[in-house]
């Protein structure tokens, strides 16, 4: 039985629809990628599964409960067994890197400080930035900061990691440390993990299964390998990053020479 | 025309929408305050940012505002032959409207701007959202304590500048002019009573610090997570809270002093 | 975290600093101290006219304070003002007999009571109505009966 389970899942918002019955299977122990260009709503899918968002029609379930039919108290415990690593990292600001690797235990539990120190300095090392424990938030770089919010994701152990956009913006040697990291992490807490992502080579590297998404509707899904055999024109151009094709480089309207000859505009 | 009526309806449903929002949030932001009971050290933390941050303006401006009030009232009460009455008119200006008002709008100025900036920013950089997906209720563990730090802070604040204030209008009375220091304090206690001028000047700061820290809170709350909308929101807090002091102020007054 | 005993020390002396402003306004500036006449002593006074005399209005004797108007209704049968003096407990040997007026404080000020000690053994107890009263001085009053005397003087 996949750990989430995402059934006929619709939302909108105002009038523009984000997702029109999208079907997605989680399994346990695997990393899932979703992957698809900007503005499909990749975000969106991971505040549904988080349980931020309510959806307007469709189910999820993580872990055999019903993410949207839970009370507040239920969908905060289901909460502490979720992960999430922010685009921006989301640490807190106004207070350093060991404090916000400690927030979620101190938060959660009544653990003696010495026992709290013992498993934040064990995260901070996990990600090599042990010690970087006395800095703020803002002396961070980009990658450093993620490592930090990925540690914190990690304190309470929990069952899965939501990662959102954690490729966007990385130079490639703090890419290559995260990549690596996503990895090994999945490997050695037999975590869940899912990425959403529009990278497409370095998330197909650590990626088990993907889910393509475009227009609010799942396009294809496999691994990589199946994936880049798809017969789909538009697969092959998101995959290989074709400037032109079924998606096409022009917004859509008038032709140019059209509207280089309209009167209308000129004043 | 039809236009006009329209975009005028729209902004009627957009207000009642938001009102209703304030309220939820207001409600919530009280839930939590019970369970501060065990997180002291959280409110203290506040009460620092809030109430300690502003101690200086308020001291500073309190003493001025009641120099100023010694200067002016001394050159009126001179001409009739009642200088001696300088106290009274310090002291009951500044105990039932000057403290508590002046004080407000100095609160709303430094504190809840900061405070709707600060909650604005941890919302647009995903801070808020962070923490409820860590299983953290944002309301409970940022917004109450804060919430709970103003509504203390407030009452006090008003309270140092109604004292340094008539302090600084017996520094000019007396020293600067003349005034007998006698005439000026025991005058003074004669004519301000305890209930109804003192302890309705508390209730007046005490209701402006509820509600200034309500509107930057929710402000920051709701703020369009970029810089242009925290930005817009710390204007707003400053203009709602200035029209809401004056407008309830007059309320109050009418209710306590307008027999 | 760090400066946590710094941010202690600053709140604690911030809010030390709000109670001590509260009790100078209590104590200093306002009427506060005159509330703990609890233990004081009420006796009632019927007056023709009481004037611009308020709840709270001093009670002298000899010019020294001795209390303050604690309540002023209209007595349903005499239609006179029935006023309750709170007198402080320290001054318990006044006379049965004592007189009580209204008079003003200078030309525009306020109005107060003033007791006349009187010449008995018994002195005032909890509960007790003073006899001798005199109305305040109504301006309009006193000019019309000046009028009156001078025009029948001119008879």
């Amino acid at each position: 039985m996949p750990l989430i389970k995402i059934r006929d899942l619709h939302f909108y918002r105002g009038d523009k629809a984000i997702f029109e019955g999208v079907n997605i299977d989680i399994h346990r122990g695997k990393i899932t990628a979703i992957m698809g260009p900007s503005g499909t709503g990749k975000t969106t899918l991971l505040r549904l599964i988080g349980g931020q968002l309510r959806p307007d029609k469709g189910t999820i379930e993580v872990d055999g409960q019903d993410v949207h039919k839970l009370s507040h108290s239920e969908l905060y415990e289901l909460r502490k067994r979720m992960g999430m690593l922010f685009q921006s990292g989301a640490l807190l600001t106004d207070i350093n890197v060991f404090e916000n690797v400690a927030f979620p235990i101190r938060e959660h539990t009544q653990l003696p400080e010495s026992m709290i120190r013992n498993l934040v300095l064990m995260k901070l090392q996990a990600v090599g930035l042990r010690c970087a424990r006395d800095m703020m938030p803002s002396e961070l770089s980009g990658g450093m900061a993620r490592r930090v919010a990925l540690a914190r994701a990690m304190t309470l152990d929990p069952m899965m990691i939501m990662y959102d956009e954690p490729f966007t913006g990385q130079d490639p040697i703090s890419m290559g440390t995260l990549v690596n990291l996503i990895h090994k992490m999945n490997e050695a807490m037999r975590l869940t993990s899912i990425i959403v992502s529009h990278d497409v080579v370095e998330t197909a590297e650590i990626a088990d299964f993907i889910y393509l998404l475009s227009g609010g509707k799942v396009i294809e899904k496999g691994s990589s390998v199946q994936l880049k055999k798809s017969s789909s024109q538009w697969v092959q151009q998101f995959m290989q990053g074709l400037p032109d094709g079924p998606v096409p480089f022009h917004y859509p309207g008038v032709s140019f020479s059209d509207d280089l000859l309209s009167p209308e505009e000129i004043v | 025309m039809i236009e006009t009526i329209r975009s005028l309806g729209r902004w009627g449903l957009n207000t009642f929408e938001r009102l209703g929002r304030a309220h939820i949030f207001l409600f919530q932001v009280l839930t939590g305050i019970p369970g501060l009971a065990f997180r002291g050290s959280l409110v203290v933390q506040q009460l620092f940012y809030v109430g300690v941050l502003s101690f200086a303006l308020i001291l500073v401006s309190g003493l001025f505002v009641g120099m100023v009030l010694g200067l002016q009232g001394y050159n009126t009460l001179v001409d009739f032959g009642a200088e001696e009455s300088l106290g009274v008119l310090v002291s009951l200006s500044l105990v039932r409207e000057l403290g508590p008002v002046v004080a407000a709008l100095l609160f709303a100025g430094r504190a809840g701007s900061a405070l709707t900036a600060e909650i604005g920013l941890m919302k647009s950089t995903e801070q808020l959202s962070g923490m409820e997906m860590m299983a953290v209720d944002p309301i409970r563990r940022v917004i109450s304590p804060r919430f709970l730090a103003g509504f203390i802070s407030m009452p006090l604040l008003a309270a140092i500048f109604s004292a340094v204030g008539i302090f600084g209008g017996f520094l000019v009375g007396h020293g600067l002019l003349g005034v007998d220091d006698g005439a000026f304090w025991s005058q003074m206690q004669v004519k301000t009573d305890w209930y109804g001028d003192v302890l309705n000047g508390v209730i007046k700061s005490v209701v402006f610090g509820f509600v200034v820290t309500w509107i930057a809170l929710f402000e920051g709350y709701d703020a369009i997570p970029t810089s242009e909308g925290v930005g817009r929101a710390t204007t707003r807090t400053v203009v709602h809270s200035a029209f809401a002091i004056l407008g309830l102020d007059f309320v109050l007054t009418a209710l306590m002093f307008g027999d | 975290m760090i400066q946590n005993k710094s941010t202690e020390i600053t709140v604690g002396m911030f809010v030390a600093a709000g109670l001590v402003a509260l009790f100078v306004l209590a104590m200093k500036v306002s009427n506060f101290t005159e509330f703990n006449d609890d233990a004081g002593y009420q006796v009632i006074a019927e007056f023709e006219n009481i004037g611009g005399l308020k709840v709270r209005s001093p009670v002298t004797m000899a010019g020294v304070r001795v209390g303050r108007v604690s309540s002023i209704s209209l007595s349903p049968e005499t239609y006179e003002a029935q006023v309750t003096l709170s007198i402080y407990a320290d001054f318990d040997n006044i006379p049965t007999d004592t007189a009580a007026s209204i008079y003003t404080a200078g030309l525009l000020g306020e109005q107060y009571i003033g007791l006349e000690v009187g010449a008995e053994d018994e002195f005032l107890q909890d509960g007790d109505v003073i006899d001798l009263t005199q109305p305040a001085l109504v301006l309009e009053k006193m000019i019309s009966q000046f009028l009156f005397s001078k025009a029948e003087g001119d008879d």
